[in-house]
């Protein structure tokens, strides 16, 4: 009763702070409700059991991807008009998007229900236990079955990360003013910074 | 406390339901009480170490201060600056004070003293601190002015930034207990130190991840020497700036609820909670909660005399501090832990 209450709830929340996201006239309106999206969907994973893709998807999607679209959103000046401008000419690439976002999801639900779907452990034989808490199930399953996959997916992504900084690095020119350098600061005492000078009066000082 | 509501006669949905809304305000009301006294020590601290008095007029001592304070913002009118956005302007308190709360549904006061004994209770804790950044970006972006909003850039890379750091320390925790679950992480510190003294601390290990842990946990409250967003120098209030009586006093209260539970949270990982801190039978005759309450407690006297001591870091030393020190430092000390742990043969039982 209130689980199918709390389904309701949550499931009526996602779809209609979804509709907002691309309702919303204000971007910054627009990144708000999708993470409100973004919460009701962990919701709703905490509802089918599965607490630990619930708290995942909280501290990864809504706590720092959210909060980087939110910061850049916030820093950009968007022309809405501009932007409604261009509605028409990106309709049919978004219907075509829509279209395949919508096949794939009849492809799984299919595969589900064809029973395509097996958990195994390890060697890959058996299911995985099913008293074992979410994340030892997981584990199980991403550093046993699929540890290739994801050891390649951790490849790809450590690779993406250090081409952007790479990408994006600028090296300062030789000799240029403004860097530090933190050793050489902290090292730094008293008498080699400061000098006493003690003038007479009306004489200047030559450092 | 389901039981003893179903003992009255109730059905078990109505109970659980009862049981739980008593709960939360068994832990909200006195928290709300902890934050006003916490504020009143806190102010009286940082009047000691500066010989000054403090706060010593309203009642004894001054001990009724914040609840003048308070009185008094409350009676105060709510301004809200005609350029600002309204709507979120005003949710932005609501929801920094709303998540200071929510995250100690899973805090353990005691042996079985918690709201929500669940499975992720660490992650859940991770999850709703992540949250924390969401009241201070949408008030700095709502308010409509520069220095707000220069003080929600700052405090959104700035917690995001040390929350990275968090995570890692959180995952060594972790290893050496072999759970997610509060109640038995604490557990697993019974007699970590040679069977004698309770707690991670003692590990040399995780002593270093403790460290880390506290520096970081300063910098994901914005205490001083990390409260770059309310630069007072620089940036007025910061993301303060613009509000005006209660909504002003919820990030208040929000902020310092938000120091409390990381106290409790550096008492529980790696203090040993509501342990007595040597194992010795005498000193199990004290209440578990009396243990936990002294032990944050002095976290909390350590983030005013920081407060007090240090002066604050620039903005470029934050960030350094953050990526090049805490996340290489921590990363090195996951490796370390998990291979000595698989040598040592810990995971296998």
């Amino acid at each position: 009763m209130i689980q199918t209450l709390a389904f309701y709830l949550f499931a009526s929340l996602v779809v209609a702070s979804a509709v907002m996201v691309i309702m919303a006239r204000n971007p910054v309106h627009s990144v708000l409700w999708l993470i409100l999206a973004f919460f009701n969907a962990a919701g709703l994973m905490v509802l089918v059991g599965a607490e630990f893709i619930a708290a995942l998807l909280v501290i990864v999607y809504v706590g720092a991807v959210a909060v980087l679209f939110l910061f850049v959103v916030m820093m950009l000046d968007i022309d809405m008009a501009a932007m409604r401008a261009g509605f028409i000419r990106n309709f049919p690439f978004g219907l075509a998007i829509a279209a395949i976002l919508l096949a794939e999801l009849f492809l799984g639900i299919g595969a589900y229900q064809a029973g395509g779907l097996t958990l195994g452990t390890p060697d890959g034989t058996g299911q995985a236990a099913m008293g074992a808490s979410n994340i030892e199930a997981i584990g199980t399953l991403l550093y046993g079955k699929y540890i290739v996959l994801f050891e390649v997916a951790g490849i790809i992504l450590l690779v993406a990360m250090i081409g952007a900084i790479v990408l994006t690095h600028r090296e300062a020119k030789p000799g240029a003013r403004g860097r530090q350098d933190i050793g050489k600061q902290i090292s730094r005492r008293p008498e080699e910074a400061t000098v006493m000078k003690n003038p007479n009066t009306g004489e200047g000082v030559e450092l | 406390m389901t039981e003893f509501f179903q003992s009255l006669g109730m059905s078990y949905e109505w109970a659980w339901g009862v049981a739980t809304v008593a709960g939360i305000l068994l832990i909200a009301l006195p928290l709300m009480l902890a934050v006003a006294m916490v504020i009143y020590v806190d102010r009286k601290v940082l009047g000691a170490i500066m010989l000054r008095r403090g706060p010593n007029v309203v009642g004894p001592f001054g001990l009724l201060q914040s609840f003048a304070d308070g009185l008094k913002v409350f009676l105060q009118e709510t301004i809200i600056p005609t350029a600002a956005n309204k709507g979120i302007f005003l949710l932005a308190p609501i929801i920094t004070f709303t998540v200071a709360l929510a995250a100690w549904a899973v805090i353990p006061f005691d042996a079985g003293v918690v709201l929500a004994d669940i499975n992720v209770g660490l992650l859940y804790v991770l999850a709703i601190s992540s949250l924390g950044v969401y009241g201070v970006v949408m008030s700095g972006w709502a308010s409509n002015s520069k220095y707000p909003f220069f003080s929600a850039m700052r405090a959104a890379a700035q917690m995001i930034s040390y929350e990275v750091s968090i995570g890692f320390v959180l995952v060594c925790v972790v290893l050496y207990a072999g759970t997610f679950n509060m109640t038995g992480i604490v557990e697993a510190q019974r007699g970590h130190g040679l069977g004698v003294i309770n707690g991670f601390f003692i590990n040399p290990l995780l002593f270093p991840m403790f460290v880390v842990f506290f520096i970081s946990a300063l910098a994901e409250t914005a205490r001083a020497p990390f409260d770059l967003t309310e630069a007072e120098s620089e940036l007025v209030a910061g993301y303060q700036t613009e509000y005006s009586s209660m909504s002003f006093a919820l990030f208040w209260l929000g902020e310092y609820a938000n120091i409390l539970l990381m106290c409790s949270l550096c008492t529980l990982l790696f203090m040993g909670g509501w342990l007595p801190p040597i194992e010795w039978a005498p000193l199990y005759y004290v209440p578990g909660i009396v243990w936990f309450l002294l032990k944050t407690f002095m976290f909390f006297f350590m983030f005013s005399w920081i407060w007090a001591t240090v002066p604050r870091y620039r903005y470029d030393q934050l960030m350094r501090l953050g990526w090049k020190v805490f996340l290489p430092m921590s990363l090195l000390f996951v490796a370390l832990i998990s291979g000595y742990l698989m040598a040592t043969g810990h995971f296998v039982k």
